[in-house]
């Protein structure tokens, strides 16, 4: 366990040094989020029956996608795929830690540490300046509550487990093609729409409700984030933590089997 | 002129070859490109579905905008290629190699690469599109057939104007910065929707600096009968495009010339 823990331990500090990619992905964050708000605005000002999920509250979503984008499973560790393509990932399985440990305690550093690094200016951005520039109503407001920020914080700790099982996940896909680009553009695409990336999921058709929040992805982001807004009551942050905690356990399981299957049937090319 | 354009299509005829050499990976790339872009519109869908109209527009209507956007930055997506990872070559010491060869360079970076794979998100803007166009949201006359047309190539002028900036900046930086995005991207993201829903501020970046509005929004406005442009003016936006393409260009011819290589 010690192993995987300076894993954790020397890619996170290792990570944090990266401050100037955070500021530039802050900037296109900032914009991406200012413009979802703006659409959003534009659909709500027109509607005659507002969904449950309000325009404040929608606008908060959007924020906390934002600042927390880093953290949200929809791409992969480049450096795993060059692993992956140039056969380097034999030295990983010298290692005296297991594959699938490795690489999850990899990408519990990846999503944490950026995550760290940009959450902050952005909650400041959106939490205080865009209400001194007189655009208080595209702010992020606090948490519903003190409960709601609390279970907020929790889920967002769920979230990054679930998020890392997930990453793992798509890595032992990435394995099984051979690096091809196939596994990363799905798992972009599903985790994103699925997740509340693209648009807020309660803004998707009431059909669609329960299965979205079935599924893993709503874990991510959705989950933790109606929660801060107060769309999900603070006391059933149980059920959410719940959610998440048994999806990361089936979807470790499942990643552990398929890359057991993978290492076994692993032909190196020697050159 | 005639030469360069000659030695432009050899340059595209290689970078085509070469990508159909593996007619799978090929396939499955395009394939992958075609989902990708499908998520964006899942989104409007399940907007206009929640909400019924956006400030008036309706869904074949923003469809039009979308399906528009969507062609012309695959367009510039697919030409530009070369200018998008063109830090890679400065950082690698690369660029001298294009210096030394005594053609321009913008015809030998554009010559790098065509990029195929684009055309999955080419399919789905003309995809949708047609869906547009089948829900009667167009008057289909020679005059708007004509001012889409202009429409497609302002703005895939404009992003390959943008392109070059980007990898003009590089020059600057070495590494591209992120920052970019937000006007490539960016941009194109904003433009999928009407351009009335944004602030005056935003409106007035779009459509003075980047004239992204001009481009593409007062054109399909037009056709759509949503605006008070007259046919012949909404035709003539789209030469903004054209304008900020050369723009570029010669902010371009800047940037070579304080180029130092990386390379010891």
């Amino acid at each position: 366990m010690t192993g995987y823990a300076a894993v954790v331990a020397a890619r996170f500090r290792m990570l944090l040094q990266y401050r100037g990619a955070a500021l530039g992905g802050l900037a296109t964050q900032t914009f991406f989020g200012l413009v979802r708000i703006m659409i959003l605005d534009g659909f709500y000002r027109a509607s005659a029956t507002p969904p449950s999920l309000g325009f404040p509250q929608a606008v908060g979503y959007v924020w906390l996608g934002q600042a927390t984008l880093a953290l949200f499973p929809w791409n992969t560790d480049s450096e795993i795929r060059d692993q992956v393509r140039k056969g380097t990932v034999v030295y990983e399985l010298c290692r005296p830690l297991d594959l699938y440990g490795l690489w999850y305690a990899r990408a519990i550093a990846w999503r944490s540490a950026p995550t760290l690094l940009r959450m902050i200016p952005m909650f400041a951005f959106a939490a205080a300046v865009l209400p001194a520039l007189g655009l208080g109503d595209w702010g992020l407001a606090p948490p519903a509550g003190v409960g709601a920020g609390i279970a907020w914080v929790a889920a967002t700790v769920g979230a990054l487990f679930l998020s890392c099982a997930l990453t793992t996940l798509a890595h032992v896909g990435v394995l099984a093609t051979l690096g091809a680009d196939g596994v990363p553009a799905l798992m972009a695409t599903i985790a994103s729409l699925l997740g509340g990336m693209v648009i807020p999921l309660p803004l998707f058709p009431d059909w669609a409700q329960g299965l979205l929040a079935a599924l893993p992805f709503s874990g991510a982001l959705d989950l933790p984030a109606r929660l801060y807004v107060g769309h999900i009551a603070a006391a059933d942050a149980v059920w959410v933590l719940a959610q998440q905690l048994s999806w990361t356990a089936i979807l470790v399981v499942l990643g552990r089997w398929l890359l057991a299957r993978q290492t076994r049937r692993l032909v190196v090319q020697g050159g | 002129m005639r030469d360069a354009l000659r030695l432009y299509f050899r340059y595209l005829g290689i970078s085509v070859r070469a990508q159909l050499q593996y007619p799978g990976s090929f396939a499955m790339q395009a394939a992958g490109q075609l989902l990708v872009t499908v998520i964006e519109i899942v989104g409007i869908v399940a907007l206009f579905d929640r909400f019924g109209t956006l400030r008036g527009w309706t869904l074949p209507q923003v469809a039009l905008l979308y399906g528009v956007t969507d062609i012309t930055f695959a367009i510039a997506d697919a030409l530009a290629r070369g200018f998008s990872v063109f830090s890679t070559m400065v950082r690698s010491g690369d660029f001298d190699r294009i210096l030394l060869r005594p053609r321009s360079t913008i015809l030998q970076i554009l010559g790098q690469e065509i990029t195929l794979r684009r055309g999955g998100r080419l399919v789905q803007g003309a995809a949708v599109l047609g869906w547009a166009a089948a829900q009667g949201a167009v008057a289909w006359t020679p005059a708007s057939v004509a001012i889409l047309a202009a429409a497609v190539v302002g703005g895939a002028c404009l992003f390959m104007g943008l392109f070059i900036l980007q990898a003009t900046s590089a020059f600057w930086t070495v590494e591209t910065l992120e920052v970019w995005n937000t006007v490539t991207h960016g941009g194109n993201y904003a433009s999928q929707y009407p351009m009335t829903i944004y602030r005056r501020w935003f409106r007035g970046f779009f459509t003075w600096v980047v004239p992204l509005a001009l481009v593409s929004f007062v054109p399909s406005a037009a056709v759509l009968g949503r605006a008070d442009a007259s046919p012949l003016a909404a035709g003539l936006a789209p030469l903004a495009g054209v304008a900020f393409l050369l723009a570029s260009l010669g902010v371009w011819r800047l940037g070579v010339r304080r180029y130092t290589s990386t390379g010891s």
